[in-house]
């Protein structure tokens, strides 16, 4: 299978600060990458320089082959949807105006959405099961209903990769799980084809239950990059994380799962 | 497009159509109000017959009533009003805050220390008010210059401060030039423009504004959509495609001149600007599209409203801004207390 993303040498960071350098992975269309890494790995700047918001300190960036380098927002609109932590609208749009403001880049910069807009934003709120939030004032819905809104956003987007940072950050313990058979769901596609998906968390069974790649960022490089299985093990979490854990399968279908080692007993 | 937007579309045109209503109710009442009141029948009878459609003659004292006195102040204060408004809307859109007002970036200050140095140096009244919109697009073009230098820090962030400095540093400035100036000609002069008021204007000032005014409003309404994109802020905004930068300084460009026109010729009214634009938010909400016809309408009524009050509560003219004030804040109070929909 051909890569859909692929990241090439990537050198990252803000301004004059290199946060991180020497980053390459590709991902085929359909599969789900999670980042996992310490705080200040530099999982967001990564996030941001593959977006586009903040520029390479070095190497590219391509969606199925072509180099994304000096694209304008709308070219790169249309290959990549972002769903924030937090979105950060600040006004009382309805859950339906904020998911049709995924269509901009779908049309010109002076006209008004079309039916096909219309009809894009109805299909994604349907398909995220929150056609029944559409009149919804969005400061007055929940924090997980406003991420799901978040995702339908960017699915009305209809691009090619997907880049979600930290979906289920402040989220229950439910909606986490909801958000993330989502996720799932959008890379295995329903009869078409797939999305590409990069997802970052914190919680390396997220990466067990959805992933089929994880890249483990750790001080600006790129530690390990393979299946779950391969790179999160026992050894592995101690180098980057510098704790002990037990990477241990459990329940019928043997999802595996990290436990810290001897908290309790040292917790007293 | 589904049921329940068309049910959005049609409680907005009746909300628009009664904005719209109270407009034409405060026309009316403006041109009853005065030394020579007169009748919304003499006005549409002069509408009509200006426009070749006959009807009944109208006295000519009427008619210079309302064509030459009047009709220019009417005009005038509906378009200031609008102006005010609808920069007020797109600056309230743009830096993410219900609680910006057009002059955030300067605009005010700049105006008024043009128009007060137009003042000391004894111009004409056009040349102040040539000075006074130089002024304003000078103020806001050094913060736009000084924001682009300053790379690498939020950029909305480093405008608005920067505008307050240099909003200070202007102020100052008007300060300095009322300190010298003669205080029994200029400085009545320069605290009645920096109070605000619309009683000197003629058909001229009126003929001044229109172009601004119009021209400003073309690229407001052209990027309405891409404006309820940019309240998400930069990074979201880029990632769906808006190249902020260019938006954002075309919409600053636009509200300036439209700011800088209107202050220019009525002097500084406060208020408009933020409290129209938050009250039309309240009744329509956030989508530009609704938002700034909205807002122009109602700035247009509120400014005439208080513009008549003005010339009619007392035996001489109030000042504008001062009523603006006095309307404004509890309005302000009251939505600050009630209005929870506009803030979080």
């Amino acid at each position: 299978m051909s890569a859909r993303l692929s990241v090439e040498d990537l050198a990252f960071g803000y301004g004059e600060r290199v946060v991180g350098a020497g980053v390459g992975f590709t991902v085929a269309a359909g599969e789900v990458l999670c980042l996992l890494g310490p705080n200040g790995g530099g999982k967001t700047t990564l996030f941001k320089t593959l977006l586009g918001l903040l520029p390479p300190r070095g190497g590219r960036v391509r969606v199925d082959g072509e180099d994304t380098a000096g694209w304008p927002p709308r070219r790169r609109a249309l290959a990549f949807g972002y769903v924030p932590q937090a979105g950060a609208g600040q006004f009382p749009f309805t859950v339906r105006e904020m998911v049709l403001m995924g269509r901009t880049a779908h049309r010109g910069a002076f006209s008004a959405p079309s039916v096909a807009d219309h009809a894009a934003a109805e299909a994604a709120l349907e398909r995220l099961g929150i056609g029944h939030l559409a009149e919804r004032d969005w400061l007055r819905i929940s924090g997980g209903e406003r991420q799901m809104a978040l995702i339908a956003r960017a699915l009305a987007q209809a691009p090619r990769v997907l880049v979600l940072d930290e979906p289920t950050a402040s989220l229950d313990f439910g909606n986490q799980v909801r958000v993330l058979e989502q996720v799932r769901r959008l890379a295995d596609g329903e009869g078409g084809e797939g999305l590409t998906v990069v997802f970052s968390t914190h919680h390396p069974e997220q990466a067990f239950a959805i992933a089929d790649r994880v890249a483990l960022l750790h001080g600006g490089r790129l530690a390990r990059f393979g299946t779950p299985e391969e790179v999160i093990t026992a050894a592995m979490m101690r180098e980057v994380y510098g704790t002990e854990v037990e990477v241990v399968a459990v329940g019928a279908d043997g999802m595996r799962v990290c436990l810290p080692v001897g908290l309790r007993r040292r917790m007293g | 497009m589904p049921a329940a937007a068309r049910r959005g579309e049609l409680s907005f045109a009746l909300t628009l159509g009664g904005v719209a209503a109270v407009l034409v109710a405060a026309v009316c009442v403006a041109f009853s109000t005065g030394a020579y009141p007169v009748t919304p029948g003499e006005l549409a009878g002069l509408l009509w017959a200006k426009l070749g459609l006959g009807g009944a003659a109208v006295a000519p004292a009427v008619e210079t009533v309302i064509w030459d006195i009047r009709g220019p102040r009417v005009l005038t204060a509906m378009l200031v009003g609008a102006g005010l408004a609808a920069s007020g809307a797109a600056y309230q859109g743009l830096f993410r805050n219900p609680l910006v007002s057009p002059d955030i970036l300067g605009v005010s200050s700049g105006a008024a220390l043009g128009a007060v140095l137009g003042i000391f140096a004894s111009l004409p009244v056009l040349a102040i008010q040539g000075m006074a919109f130089a002024g304003g697009l000078l103020a806001v073009g050094v913060v736009l210059a000084v924001a682009s230098a300053i790379r690498g820090r939020d950029p909305v962030l480093v405008l608005v401060l920067g505008g307050v400095v240099i909003g200070a540093l202007l102020g100052s400035g008007v300060a300095l030039l009322k300190y010298l100036a003669d205080p029994y000609n200029q400085l009545p002069a320069i605290t009645f423009w920096l109070l605000g008021s619309l009683s000197a204007v003629n058909r001229d000032d009126l003929a001044a504004l229109v172009p601004p005014v119009a021209v400003a409003l073309v690229p407001l309404v052209l990027l309405r959509w891409r404006l309820d994109v940019m309240t998400l802020g930069d990074e979201e905004a880029t990632a769906l495609g808006v190249p902020v930068r260019v938006v954002r300084v075309v919409v600053i460009a636009a509200a300036t001149l439209m700011t800088a026109a209107a202050v220019s010729v009525s002097g500084i009214v406060g208020w408009v600007g933020l409290l129209v634009p938050h009250l039309a938010r309240l009744m329509v909400g956030p989508a530009f599209v609704r938002l700034l016809p909205t807002a122009v309408l109602l700035g247009a009524a509120y400014l005439l409203a208080v513009d008549t009050l003005a010339r009619s509560l007392g035996p001489v003219e109030l000042p504008l801004g001062v009523l603006t004030a006095v309307i404004g804040t509890p309005v302000f109070l009251w939505l600050l207390a009630f209005g929870k929909r506009g803030w979080s």
